[in-house]
């Protein structure tokens, strides 16, 4: 059958963009009544945090949250190995150590860690083939690399890994199809394709990617709704119009999206009521997919919205500051004639 | 509730310390808060025992992302010497429950390696994948124990199972690749093309499935599309009666090769290539319009002289 899995968006669904709603409901978020879920989300506090600054710095409303407070949060959340746990009593990973040196970036003071022992700690974390565990219970996954490089890259510190191994077990992630998976073999997926094109920018080595096939596989998970998926035959989420349009933006192709339908999509996915955004048009929001609705917009030139590094998933004039311009592939319009040389008749030359 | 316990009255509970952004303790479960501020104490005083391993696993219950509690429970299961055939059961039971979480899976795997022992993990992984053929966890935990204990040999079986089941599985197609990759591989012409006409064959039953194609194009590329003796003849034919805007796309993607690769009818094929991408980009896969206009000018450039061969370089 011809039968395609995806949403209807309503008639009725949210058109406007409303960055004031969606900057009250991060402000007031872990403050509210319901807090049965910001308990269960106690383990990536961290990430939520970093998810929640970035969205408001994005929207010129960073100062609406207590610096001080998370400043002092994650000082107490870096370990004596380095690493830096999600929350107070929690063990660290490499996503939370992340999420803490993006959010201290925002706010320029680093220094509230001990950056040597953050240096360390990641070191710490890359095995003999290159790859990066999560933490020392040894999980490997290309999101591991990319944490690591983003990491080190915000600190300045990217001579700390062997650089050239750590690229070797990224490009064996790389599939048939163009696309990246979390461990070689492992079926290309948009979250994955988004951490390892990240990681290539970083290391200076996009132009190993197949940016036409690569871009043919990220261009093809728009859906007639509008909204994008991670794989084939899944439905669209919110969130993909980050991993998908984030890595579309990094190999130079991010013109292959419809970019109308796809900011329709992104809009009916806010909550008019709460504020935020939800995966899909009429379910919860939350931090998470509402950073990156908010991000999305940006990368399709939302003029309300600051320009968001896509690499990073920072602020532009954050990076800017720290002197950071991670490679993106130019959109390459057809090749360009430089000479004539032969005519039809004489011999092949290619 | 562990507070009421006496046998665990030697603890002092601890309240959950949350930073910014106090707790308003009205609306937690009594019981997340009570487990919890015990799950709390126990680490701080770093207790190995036996009620903390029930305690665990009464904290996975309530939240089972909680990746420290996961880590203390192994830290206990070391500790404590458990038995850990038990612990394939209670980890199996959690699984079942809760399929998409990476620290569930993680636990297993670490369980198996201790044990040695993948035996049940084939049966385990296509039980989870009955009930949902794409999860992306169970899918990496069964190549890990393929590659590992090298149970290569009725996995190719089962794959094509799956993909009578739903022939537009992309997890049981890039399942295949990895098979048929660490296996016999597919350089033996023979085996490319048994490959080549399963796929033709799954078209015939649904023409719109991204994943056949992506594979098709994908086992094809590095020999060159056009290079496969009467493929161009047979998706011609497909394309009168299983019609599809992949296909279409394949078939320009045919005609590149060939202008890659020959220097024969190039105008021929040329007007081919472009008028199937202006028909893509106009009519029949409009969404990614700017793709196939990006294509058709491509080739235009590339191939488009008719009394000239030229050398191209790259703007950028």
């Amino acid at each position: 059958g011809t039968q395609v899995k995806d949403v209807v968006i309503k008639s009725d669904a949210p058109s406007a963009l409303l960055l004031d709603k969606h900057a009250d409901y991060i402000a007031a978020y872990g403050s509210k009544k319901d807090d049965y879920e910001y308990t269960l989300s106690e383990y990536l506090r961290m990430s939520g945090i970093y998810w929640g600054l970035t969205v408001m710095d994005l929207m010129g409303q960073l100062t609406r949250m207590n610096q001080q407070e998370i400043s002092d949060f994650i000082k107490s959340c870096q370990h004596d190995c380095g690493g830096v746990s999600a929350s107070i009593g929690h063990d660290p990973h490499v996503l939370y150590t992340l999420s803490a040196v993006q959010i201290l970036s925002l706010y320029d003071n680093v220094n509230v860690l001990d950056v040597d022992k953050v240096v360390e700690y990641v070191r710490g974390l890359q095995q003999e083939d290159g790859s990066f565990a999560g933490d020392k219970w040894g999980e490997i996954d290309t999101r591991f690399s990319f944490c690591a490089v983003a990491t080190l890259a915000l600190l300045g510190r990217l001579d700390a890994i062997n650089m050239d191994k750590a690229v070797e077990f990224v490009l064996s992630c790389m599939n048939f199809d163009g696309g990246f998976g979390c461990r070689p073999g492992s079926e290309s997926h948009a979250g994955q394709i988004y951490c390892c094109t990240g990681f290539l920018s970083i290391a200076g080595q996009l132009h190993q990617v197949n940016a036409d096939l690569l871009g043919w596989w990220l261009c093809e998970r728009q859906l007639p709704s509008g909204g994008l998926n991670g794989r084939p035959e899944k439905l669209p989420d919110v969130c993909y119009s980050w991993w998908v349009l984030a890595s579309l933006k990094i190999i130079g192709r991010i013109h292959w999206i419809d970019k109308s339908k796809l900011r329709s999509f992104i809009l009916a996915c806010q909550d008019e009521e709460t504020g935020g955004f939800a995966d899909r048009p009429g379910d919860m929001v939350d931090p998470f997919h509402t950073l990156f609705g908010v991000a999305g917009l940006s990368l399709l030139g939302e003029g309300q919205i600051k320009d968001v590094n896509p690499v990073l998933c920072m602020p532009e004039d954050v990076l800017e500051r720290l002197g950071l311009h991670p490679d993106l592939l130019s959109y390459s319009t057809p090749l360009v004639p430089a000479a004539i040389v032969f005519n039809r008749s004489s011999s092949s030359m290619s | 509730m562990y507070r009421d316990r006496k046998e665990w009255a030697d603890l002092e509970p601890v309240p959950q310390d949350d930073g910014p952004n106090p707790v308003v303790k009205i609306a937690y479960s009594d019981k997340f808060t009570d487990v919890y501020d015990y799950f709390r104490a126990l680490l701080k005083n770093d207790e190995k025992s036996d009620r903390a391993l029930l305690l665990t696993a009464e904290a996975i219950e309530l939240n089972a992302a909680n990746y420290t509690v996961w880590h203390y429970r192994r830290v206990l299961l070391q500790a404590l010497e458990k038995d850990l055939r038990e612990e394939m059961r209670y980890i199996t039971a959690i699984i079942e429950d809760q399929p998409k979480n990476y620290q569930v899976w993680h636990h297993r795997r670490m369980v198996v390696e201790w044990l040695n022992d993948p035996s049940e993990e084939l049966e385990f992984i296509a039980e989870i994948l009955s009930q949902d053929a794409k999860n992306y966890h169970a899918w990496q935990h069964r190549q890990w124990v393929i590659k590992e204990y090298k149970l290569w040999d009725s996995e190719l079986e089962y794959v094509e199972q799956l993909l009578e089941e739903d022939v537009r599985n992309n997890s049981a197609w890039n399942q295949r690749h990895y098979i048929i990759s660490h296996t016999t591989g597919y350089s033996d012409p023979a085996i490319l093309n048994r490959e080549v006409q399963y796929s033709l064959k799954q078209i015939k039953k649904a023409p719109h499935n991204e994943s056949v194609w992506n594979y098709l194009k994908g086992i094809l590329q590095d020999l060159g599309l056009s290079s496969h003796p009467g493929l161009l003849e047979q998706i011609l034919e497909l394309k009168e009666t299983h019609c599809s805007p992949y296909l279409l796309g394949f078939l320009v993607d045919i005609y590149e090769d060939f202008l890659e690769n020959t220097l024969e009818h190039h105008e021929e094929v040329l007007s081919k290539a472009l008028e199937l991408c202006e028909l893509l980009a106009r009519e029949k896969d409009t969404i990614r319009r700017e793709y196939w206009s990006y294509v058709g000018r491509s080739l235009q450039t590339k191939y488009g002289s008719t009394s000239n061969r030229l050398i191209w370089i790259h703007s950028h």
